[in-house]
């Protein structure tokens, strides 16, 4: 399906053009090529190793674990690994890079080809659209100059310095912002699936260079400009749609797009020039002769590829097979923790469809409420199953079970317990349930007058004073039927 | 006892176990005999406590019985080699005063064997030239005049040139040196003594300054063969911390040291007679082959077809990876800082590579950063890359029909100090023979061949396969045995 998101220009309609640079921060205990730790939020230079530092004679010494885990993501969206694979240099200099260089790889990356696909709309299959992946390299990260500790110096802080990054590079194949947040957002889900990147974009784990263009529908591609480091889904499409409209504006007004390097200001939503293509940086890329070329092996890529979970597409399906809506199966499949409390909530031997229902009307509005995740849940899936199966072999009604919830949240206590201690056993005792329907049909002659004069919907309201009477522990099952007997 | 300093490691060695002196009177001869030599600007930095220290130690040692490999010998390190807490400065402004808080790999290893340290040894700066006249704290002189009854100074050779005039002049019994296109063997074969480079990645770099990565080998210089053996067992062996380090278990060279060259066959390559060598140097090459044949060996003529590309291919090589490596020099986190008062950061790398980099090393990161540009990168760093794989195949083929090569170690003998300065490709000539084997990672060494009318030592040069140290080793030893070199410079100093 083709995207119809089209900018409007005084001549006519443009066409954006949208690919993405994402670099997710590996989740290791050590960087990229030093034994140093990485742990966010540490005091300034103390997870520096002598080799993050660059000291005299200080070499690089790749960490597996990293490869590892950029092995998994390349299998996670169906690339090809590269089995031989090379580290080159890319060479600036900049002070928040101690090396005067940057480890990375542009000319035998580790990962290849591979694609995402992502749903525009969660109810609707005919929304998927297809994002190629270029490749995915790895690289160490910079660290990072403090402007404000100093009034005429900057301070420079290394904890990030080696700290390995993959680059996860797309084709230009996303056509509107929507399409890039949805690829940005089911990128983060697998690799958080995959439990490569933590996918924390505040703290900077996740971020993404935009590159966009703009052209006439059916033409060839326009220059496109880059704007790097941007670190919300919300702040890619606001570039995206910004960009956008500057990049059509200044062609309409005769002007050309020139290639360069932007930075987006958040706070006055615009893009502004870092550093035209003349200024571009020739960073000099060469082999990196301290590191051998990186070989895997099939015993190695084996271990990966076993090691993958379950990834958000296939339990996707897998969910919908059971008869669980499509809308909730992705739901329930958005978030890694959130698929991980469900599949052990189904573990239970719960009705899927139900379970589901629950899950996503009943728990997600609860969690809203008290404004924590679901890990943090105060409910265990295990409870959550009993009070399900309480509802569903007839114990309590729905109604019921929504206040079962309430003090199971409150308490932590297990739903048969509260049923038990506050006697909210659902009744299906005909005498009591006939007893109140007499009563209360008695004090409504009125209406009951109405209702046999063909006001039907009056039926809901006799259910409704009924099972009031009853404190909702009226089966509704034998309230509906006995009040049909009683009123035909 | 006296002049125990003009011992050579191994005689040391052996006498110290004797009991016929103590580690403590070796060390003393050495550290007075530096301070004597302090006009040859051999060394940068003197540890006389450090050398005492270990040689009490291995006075220790003696008496409880329970003796290190090099318990008692004391050695110089050269600069490039990164000592805890004592200046490493790779002969540069730009680490001047730098104590690293790490030792190398390799001279960590060498004090683990027991050796004690008499200082740092004077090179040219970041190990770039080839007379030792680069580095920051001004040339090393040799030890060695020329018998024309003038008094010119010459070089030592380079950039190992504080080394080897250290164990030519007797100022430590071994070194340790680092050989990129032939840093160990030109300065050995200039001032009379021996030097080996091992198989690439024997030795770890680690915490040794990088110069060119690829190219990078540390190793020993000292008197004779055997001294180099024992060395070179206490300097290698694999390390985690160098991804390039070669997990292989350290041959025992000095046990496997034998002259009996029956059975090998010496390739002598056609190129390397080449238009404008001196008659003497191609002369000792003659007499090298003569004396491998007396010790068993079979001659055959051999041929390294891309030999004439080897030096334009180191030269583009080496820079491109040292622009790269010297990237780190920025003044920010350590070394030489120069801030011009209003200057911005980039006004501040500028003007602190400005006043720490010399003239070779800034010629050296020009001619790199040139080579590896955009638009050059294929013309030449990727070109270079090509050649070096039909370099490392020549030998390849050749080792097919020989065990070890012999060549001449240099195109000369010593020349005078400010003879070559101000021609860089005169003075990169120096290691024409030197530089294919660094190309191929080859082990290579050269050992005294004799002397030429001047007086002038020259080096015969072995090139072994890979990890065949032992043969180019044993080699040696069968060259050192018949050119019967005892010449030692004369003392003036």
């Amino acid at each position: 399906m083709v995207s119809d998101y089209r900018i409007k220009g005084e001549t006519g309609e443009w066409e954006v053009v949208i690919g993405l640079e994402v670099h997710a921060q590996v989740v290791s205990n050590a960087k990229l090529f030093s034994g140093a730790a990485t742990a966010f939020g540490a005091e300034p230079n103390t997870q520096v190793s002598l080799v993050d530092a660059a000291m005299p004679g200080m070499l690089p010494v790749p960490n597996r674990e990293c490869i590892r885990q950029a092995v998994r993501t390349g299998m996670a969206i169906d690339a090809k690994i590269n089995k031989w694979s090379r580290f080159d240099r890319k060479n600036y200099f900049y002070a928040d890079l101690p090396q005067g260089y940057q480890i990375s790889q542009l000319y035998h990356p580790l990962v290849g080809e591979g694609e995402v696909t992502v749903l525009l709309d969660e109810k609707d299959e005919s929304s998927a659209r297809t994002i190629g992946v270029e490749r995915i390299h790895v690289e160490q990260d910079a660290g990072k100059l403090m402007h404000d500790q100093h009034p005429t110096m900057s301070y420079v802080d290394l904890n990030r310095s080696g700290v390995a990054l993959m680059e996860i590079v797309s084709k230009p194949d996303m056509r509107s912002p929507a399409e890039a947040g949805a690829y940005l957002r089911k990128l983060r889900a697998i690799l958080r699936y995959v439990g490569s990147c933590d996918g924390n974009m505040e703290e900077g784990s996740m971020r993404a260079d935009v590159n966009v263009s703009v052209r006439k529908p059916g033409d060839e591609f326009g220059t496109r400009t880059e704007t790097k480091n941007v670190n919300s889904v919300r702040f890619v499409m606001a570039v995206i749609e910004h960009e956008a409209r500057r990049q059509v504006d200044l062609i309409e007004e005769g002007g050309t797009v020139a290639q360069e390097t932007r930075l987006y200001d958040p706070d006055k939503n615009v893009t502004r020039t870092l550093r035209s293509k003349e200024d571009a940086h020739d960073y000099r890329y060469f082999p990196d002769p301290d590191l051998l070329p990186l070989e895997l092996d099939d015993a190695f890529l084996d271990e990966c590829r076993k090691s993958l979970p379950e990834l958000p597409d296939a339990k996707r399906k897998r969910y919908e097979l059971m008869g669980i809506s499509a809308y909730n199966a992705s739901v329930l499949t958005a978030e890694v923790e959130t698929a991980g409390w469900f599949d052990a909530l189904l573990s239970n031997d719960v009705d899927p469809k139900q379970a589901s229902n629950w899950v996503v009307a009943e728990l997600f509005g609860a969690l809203n409420r008290l404004g924590v995740s679901i890990a943090e849940c105060p409910v265990s899936p295990a409870h959550a199953a009993d009070l399900l199966k309480l509802v569903a072999d007839g114990t309590i009604s729905g109604s019921i079970a929504k206040t079962v919830f309430e003090k199971m949240l409150e308490s932590g206590d297990p739903a048969g317990a509260i049923v038990e201690r506050e006697g909210l056993k659902q009744t299906s005792d005909t005498g009591a349930i006939d007893a109140e329907i007499d009563r209360i049909l008695a004090a409504n002659a009125d209406k009951v007058e109405q209702y046999k004069a063909g006001k039907e919907q009056l039926f809901g309201f006799f259910v409704g004073q009924t099972m009031k009477a009853m404190a909702g522990k009226a089966n509704p099952q034998i309230v509906n039927e006995r009040l049909r007997a009683k009123l035909s | 006892m006296g002049d125990l300093n003009l011992k050579t490691l191994t005689e040391l060695r052996d006498g110290f176990r004797a009991g016929e002196f103590s580690a403590r009177e070796i060390a003393t001869s050495f550290n007075d005999a530096i301070v004597a030599a302090r006009s040859l600007n051999a060394y940068t930095i003197e540890t006389p406590d450090a050398a005492l220290v270990a040689a009490d130690a291995a006075d220790a040692a003696r008496a409880s019985g329970d003796l290190k490999p090099l318990s008692g010998i004391p050695l110089g390190i050269k600069d490039l080699f990164a000592t805890e807490g004592v200046d490493s400065t790779s002969g540069s402004n730009i680490l001047r005063g730098f104590k690293p808080p790490y030792e190398s790999t390799v001279s960590g290893k060498l004090k683990a064997a027991g050796a004690g340290m008499l200082g740092k040894l004077n090179m040219d700066e970041f190990a770039m030239g080839s007379s030792n006249e680069t580095s920051a704290y001004g040339p090393v002189i040799s030890p060695w005049k020329r018998n024309d009854g003038g008094n010119a100074a010459l070089t030592p050779g380079g950039s190992s040139g504080g080394s080897a005039a250290a164990v030519s002049a007797g100022l430590a019994p071994g070194v340790t040196g680092t050989d990129t296109g032939g840093s160990i063997r030109q300065p050995a074969a200039f001032t009379g003594i021996s030097g080996i480079k091992p198989t690439y990645g024997r030795c770890s770099r680690w915490g040794i300054v990088a110069f060119a990565s690829s190219l990078d080998q540390a190793g020993p210089m000292a008197r004779t063969v055997r001294d180099c053996a024992i060395l070179l067992e206490n300097m290698t062996g694999f390390d985690p911390k160098d991804a390039t380090s070669l997990d292989l278990p350290v041959p025992q060279w000095e046990a496997g040291l034998s002259s009996d060259l029956k059975g090998k066959k010496v390739g002598i390559p056609k190129e390397y007679r080449i238009d404008g060598v001196p008659d003497e140097i191609n002369a000792i090459w003659d007499r090298g082959i003569e004396w491998l044949k007396d010790a068993g060996a079979e001659v055959v003529p051999i041929s390294l077809p891309h030999t004439k590309y080897a030096l334009p291919t180191y030269y583009i090589i080496a820079p491109a990876e040292a622009s790269s490596n010297l990237a780190r020099y920025d003044g920010v986190r350590y070394g030489l800082r120069e801030t011009p008062e209003g200057g911005n950061l980039d006004a501040m790398y500028s003007a602190t590579r400005e006043a720490g980099f010399g003239a070779e090393v800034k010629r050296r990161i020009m001619i790199g950063t040139y080579v590896l540009s955009a638009g050059f990168y294929d013309a030449y760093f990727n070109k270079a890359q090509k050649v070096r794989t039909l370099i490392k195949r020549d030998f390849r083929d050749a080792f097919r029909q020989c065990d070890l090569i012999l060549t001449p170690t240099a195109p000369s003998a010593a020349f005078g100090l400010n003879e070559k300065m101000s021609d860089p490709l005169a003075m990169y000539l120096n290691d024409v023979f030197a530089v294919p084997a660094s190309l191929a990672g080859l082990p290579a060494m050269s050992v005294p061949g004799g002397l030429d009318g001047q007086g002038l030592p020259l080096g015969l040069h072995l090139i072994g396969n890979e990890l065949d140290e032992q043969g180019v080793l044993n080699a040696g030893l069968a060259i050192e045995e018949r050119a019967g070199f005892t010449a030692r410079a004369e003392k003036w100093w």
